[in-house]
């Protein structure tokens, strides 16, 4: 038996912020994967629960009338790597979502409580704040919409208002049209593990293959909080592809990463990391853009 | 007060309403209620695997898997693969002849996993078949063994890389 005082189960998404305003100290409930382990660990001891498992309405992936594509939360991580859409326009989600854990746990775990809890080292939401996302988070007032880097207030803090819940992930048609990204996570295992560093990077090219019409990076575990590239962003918009600007690129995101020593891996180790995969990534997603393109 | 559920599921084929306290987990479900006990109490915390059983065609680990969620749904164990007369499944006979069990802990589970695979009808690669296993350990370290099972029951045949293990 799990350590629970009680247990309300939402049965839309009105429901549940009823439920969320009359229940204050209740946390929110979905695949479980995260907060089910902390109550079987002892750390959320005698907790209320309102589950949102049961809500349909926030699983799965479309695209609406102005292009835009519309994560549902509950999306599991399995769901939203073999999901046609996702394939098709941001190909890395799905790639970054089939790093988590293993197949059972990418079955429960959901897109929405990667990015509600607040690890650093969630796998989607570098992949998330790369690609501009916006979060809708539907509470007692309404619907509001946040951008992800906002969301993030602090290590394991999420910008989760009383009575609130994350109720879509969006990602307007520019902030992924014509881009191409890539993942990698550097892991001690290659599955069911936490990164070490996690790394997403996409480009758009420009229309005549040779410069970097736009590049976006970010990354997990590198800073409190997953993180973006700003400064070597800017820098490099609309730089000429040669060989050497991976490398370049690479090294101008050490400015903007700040990673700490932590019994996983130690400062330098992990900026280390950060630059290859930095490297490796951007080169990979050069040739998916230039494959693309030539076709 | 005990708080429960009223829940209706199929269960290894046969319809079955049951109120459950919503702090059970679906492996205390299936274990205490039902005696269901190839569903192995292991690590938990959905590290290990042992647990794994297929809800819709899916599999999960059940024991980060509310009981109340299974309401509606189909589940499935190793008690259900059993065929007429008391036959092994092919993919229970692949792991027999393979050699494939050891301590017998993770088996049930690897299973479960090998069947969400089958269904999906197509053929494997050693490489996908391990990160299809990865979600299970197996503490007898009896991998190679399992990886041939899998290929036999999955691919036909185990691959010709452990041809010269005779």
């Amino acid at each position: 038996m799990f350590d629970i005082k009680a247990l309300y189960e939402a049965q839309s998404i009105s429901d549940a912020v009823r439920l969320l305003e009359e229940h204050p100290k209740a946390r929110i409930l979905a695949g479980g994967s995260d907060v089910l382990i902390k109550i079987r660990e002892g750390r959320m001891a005698g907790c209320e629960l309102v589950s949102i498992y049961g809500l349909d309405e926030l699983r799965g992936v479309s695209l609406d009338d102005t292009d835009a594509l519309r994560v549902g939360p509950l999306t599991s991580f399995s769901a939203l790597e073999n999901d046609p859409l996702i394939r098709q326009y941001i190909c890395v989600l799905g790639q970054a979502a089939g790093t988590v854990g293993g197949p059972q746990v990418r079955n429960i775990g959901t897109v929405g409580g990667n990015v509600c809890n607040g690890v650093p080292s969630a796998d989607t939401a570098s992949t998330l704040l790369a690609w501009d996302a916006q979060l809708e988070l539907t509470g007692p007032g309404g619907m509001r919409r946040s951008t992800v880097e906002e969301f993030y207030l602090g290590p394991g803090r999420t910008d989760v208002r009383p009575g609130e819940l994350l109720t879509c992930i969006v990602f307007p048609r520019e902030s992924y049209e014509n881009y191409f990204g890539w993942y990698i996570k550097y892991s001690m295992r290659n599955a069911m593990d936490i990164a070490t560093l996690g790394c997403s990077v996409n480009v758009k090219l420009s229309a005549d293959g040779k410069h970097l019409e736009d590049v976006r990076a970010a990354y997990g575990v590198a800073a409190p909080t997953p993180i973006r590239a700003k400064k070597a962003e800017e820098a490099f918009r609309g730089a000429e592809i040669t060989p050497e600007l991976p490398k370049l690129f690479a090294e101008a995101i050490q400015a903007d990463i700040c990673p700490r020593t932590s019994w996983r891996a130690p400062e330098d180790f992990r900026r280390h990391i950060a630059g290859e995969l930095t490297m490796r990534a951007l080169q990979e997603c050069i040739r998916l853009a230039g494959e693309r393109s030539t076709k | 007060m005990m708080q429960t559920k009223t829940i209706r599921f199929r269960l290894n084929g046969v319809e079955r309403e049951e109120t459950v306290d919503v702090r059970a987990s679906l492996t205390d479900m299936l274990r205490n209620d039902y005696s269901l006990t190839s569903v192995k109490k292991g690590c938990e915390v959905g590290e290990c695997g042992a647990c794994a059983v297929l809800i819709d065609g899916q599999c999960f680990n059940s024991c980060i898997y509310l009981a109340i969620w299974a309401d509606g749904k189909d589940i499935l164990t190793v008690e259900g693969l059993k065929g007429e007369n008391g036959a092994l499944h092919p993919i229970q006979q692949a792991f027999v002849d393979e050699a494939a069990i050891q301590c017998g802990f993770c088996t049930p589970g690897i299973i479960m996993t090998a069947l969400e695979l089958l269904n999906r009808g197509k053929k494997y690669t050693m490489e996908e078949l391990r990160r299809e296993i990865s979600g299970h350990l197996c503490r007898c370290t009896g991998y190679e063994n399992i990886l041939r099972a899998l290929e036999r029951a999955l691919n036909g045949a185990p691959s010709s890389h452990d041809a010269n293990r005779d």
